[in-house]
């Protein structure tokens, strides 16, 4: 099977998860013992006339099949729905809070393959010496702290004991006022960077630094021990022997002999770390107020929103199923011998 | 040679003299566990570190005690002058690389050369190994080539840079009947036309026969015998060489074959004296405490056991040029004609020569 032939073919799969994704969520919110016309009419007693109009509006009057054809239907258009809560377009409030979401997860991504990856094949390197165990410690570390722990002791070292970064949210409030930031990507880092405002961009990256640290942690410290084995597995094959006996120097073996072959199960993990990010960073943005898409999850939900959580719930799987095929493309272009199919 | 291990020390090499002159193929033969990859290892340091300690001996290169080398010239000698193939190609070949990435990055290692002349290089270092030097074959991945073109395709890498000596370890053994024969002849090849001096570290007695000028018999760490190849096939001395020999089949039909019985003795405790004499059918006293030293039986024919000493009519201890327990290797290298080295077909005694020596 050619590469080509192989995208088109995880792509159309990738459709069908989206279905499914779908056909859950959209029975959950239906069976949950809840009414949403009151939520949509606001408080207050309402008159069963106003309660069937409401229901009309929704849509809920009809077969549960019907509905969810609709669903779909005005899915693909773009349309998911509108909010209960807020009467707005659910995919318009996704698109508004997701940027910032995706600045804290990239970073966070970015900083534990980065550290994870590095630290791992040094250990694996250095096996059984002061290095080793050292990134083997810290590596523990990071996987059994918990996330929401962590970002309390941060926030208790760099904040109130050290006094050295800001405690919550994305931009400081006078910064935001004297240097607003144009709105391209919406991550707020970036946009300063590429329209030059490098006082906002500054304090942006002071505020993405502790969120960013706790959600890494995990991250970093799982990816860290996969590429230790991994590499430990390499560094002691038959082709690393036969490097060291052709006087192949030890950067090299390391660093592209040994660490090519390792990324494949790297890979895979660094691709299920990302779902994890994705739902960690619901925590991570509740106690440093980062207005991203786990608040706005976490106010819907508080409120039963179902639009809005149907909403997240496909985004998440959407970015989770795409994560995921990227990992297996990449793989497949590392290692000539994966067989696409 | 000694290897530190949780059940204790394994005395893994004790006694080891092995000589390679130039432009000659030397076979190493053996039992499974008697040593000789760990020899063949320890000429290219791939032994692992700490774990493995050389607490005596010397590994002489055209007189260059190759264990006294700090490891970055030791580096620059790997691959360039003395290199190694293994016993499974597949596995020794990279997977994730094509088979020019992999040659030719051996030799940018060793020569400062461009991505083009370096793959120039790497073409006429397969067309030495009997490939076609083809685009085709240079961006070929190792998984999709045959077995015995992955070995030529390991051969080539390792004279990529001109060795002059080749370690090949048991280069046949996972290769099929057919394909053997090819690699045998291809390290004639090599001997023949480019210069190579070889260990050839192989179990069959058979494939040491039909390639190797001389050879060295190893048990459990020792080389009790070695000489010209003729010589220890027709008349062997050491009572092991002896018991192997009549291991091999004589090819009439429904035949017996034989064995020797017993096993290889455990080297964390290896017994006192001659390592063999509780499997030897010639055991004397003095086998069971004191360690024979080799002497010459014939022209450039050693062997170290008291038997064969006794019968010989030679008092015990009497040694000639050999130290005790000493081997000797001579792998000058006729391409580098700065290096001193012994002429082609010298003594194989321990002074002249590269020397394996260990204990």
């Amino acid at each position: 099977m050619t590469f080509r032939a192989y995208i088109i073919r995880r792509l159309a799969l990738l459709v069908f998860v989206i279905l499914g994704v779908m056909a859950v969520t959209f029975v959950v919110s239906r069976v949950i013992p809840t009414d949403p016309t009151a939520l949509y009419l606001g408080g207050g007693r309402h008159t069963p006339e106003q309660k069937a109009a409401a229901r009309e509006a929704l849509g809920l009057d009809k077969p549960l099949v019907v509905q969810f054809g609709l669903y779909v239907k005005d899915f693909v258009r773009g349309d998911w729905g509108n909010s209960l809560r807020t009467h707005r377009p659910v995919l318009g409030d996704i698109m508004g809070f997701l940027p910032a979401s995706l600045e804290l997860i990239l970073s966070a991504m970015a900083l534990a393959v980065v550290t994870g990856i590095s630290m791992g094949a040094f250990a694996a390197y250095r096996k059984g010496r002061l290095a080793d165990h050292t990134g083997r410690v810290a590596a523990i570390a990071g996987v059994s702290l918990p996330s929401f722990f962590l970002a309390l002791v941060l926030q208790i070292v760099f904040f109130r004991v050290l006094g050295l970064l800001p405690v919550a949210g994305q931009l400081s409030i006078s910064v935001a006022r004297e240097y607003p930031v144009t709105d391209i990507t919406g991550m707020v880092v970036v946009d300063s960077l590429i329209t030059g405002n490098w006082v906002a961009f500054w304090d942006a990256l002071r505020h993405l630094i502790l969120p960013t640290l706790a959600l890494a942690a995990y991250c970093a410290g799982t990816t860290m021990r996969m590429t230790r084995s991994a590499m430990l597995d390499a560094l002691e094959s038959d082709y690393a022997r036969m490097a060291y006996a052709m006087g192949v120097p030890d950067r090299v073996i390391v660093g592209r002999y040994a660490l090519k072959n390792a990324m494949a199960p790297v890979l895979t993990v660094i691709g299920l770390l990302f779902a994890y990010a994705l739902v960690g960073t619901f925590f991570i943005e509740q106690i440093f107020a980062w207005p991203g898409l786990g608040t706005y999850a976490t106010i819907s939900i508080l409120n039963l929103d179902y639009p809005a959580i149907m909403g997240v719930t496909i985004i998440v799987a959407l970015a989770y199923v795409t994560v995921n095929l990227i990992v297996d493309l990449i793989i497949a272009k590392l290692d000539p011998r994966v067989m696409l199919s | 040679m000694e290897f530190r291990s949780l059940r204790g020390v394994v005395k893994a090499l004790n006694g080891v003299y092995l000589t390679v002159h130039e432009r000659e193929i030397v076979g190493l033969v053996g039992e499974s566990g008697c040593g000789k990859t760990v020899t063949g290892y320890s000429v290219l340091g791939l032994l692992p570190k700490p774990q493995a300690q050389v607490t005596s001996g010397r590994i002489l290169f055209k007189g260059d005690d190759l264990l006294a080398k700090p490891q970055q010239e030791m580096r620059a000698l790997k691959g360039k002058v003395i290199s190694m193939v293994f016993q499974d190609p597949l596995a020794s070949l990279n997977p994730v690389f094509t088979v020019g990435e992999q040659i030719s990055r051996v030799v940018r290692v060793h020569h400062d050369l461009e991505k083009k002349a370096a793959l120039e290089a790497v073409r006429t270092a397969l067309q030495a190994t009997g490939l076609p030097p083809t685009d085709a074959l240079l961006k070929s991945y190792p998984h999709q080539l045959s077995g015995g073109m992955r070995q030529r395709v390991c051969m080539a890498m390792a004279i990529s840079c001109g060795a002059g000596l080749l370690v090949a370890d048991e280069p046949t053994t996972a290769l099929d009947v057919t394909i053997q024969m090819q690699i045998l002849k291809l390290l004639l090849r090599l001997r023949d036309e480019l210069g190579v001096s070889q260990i050839l570290i192989t179990h069959n007695v058979g494939v040491a026969a039909q390639t190797c000028d001389r050879i060295a018999v190893m048990y459990a760490g020792n080389v009790v015998e070695e000489g010209p190849t003729a010589d220890v096939l027709k008349r062997p001395r050491h009572p092991y060489t002896l018991a192997l020999i009549e291991c091999l089949p004589q090819g009439k039909s429904a035949e017996q074959l034989k064995t020797i019985p017993g096993a290889v003795p455990d080297l964390i405790d290896p017994p006192a004296g001659c390592r063999f004499h509780e499997r030897c059918a010639h055991v004397r006293d003095i086998c069971r405490d004191t360690m024979p030293t080799p002497f010459e039986v014939a022209r450039d024919h050693w062997t170290a056991c008291h038997w064969v000493q006794e019968k010989s009519g030679r008092g015990v201890g009497v040694t000639t040029g050999h130290e005790p327990g000493v081997g000797a290797a001579g792998v000058p290298f006729n391409r580098d004609p700065g290096i001193e080295h012994t002429a082609g077909g010298g003594p194989a005694t321990g002074e002249s020569g590269d020397d394996i020596r260990r204990e």
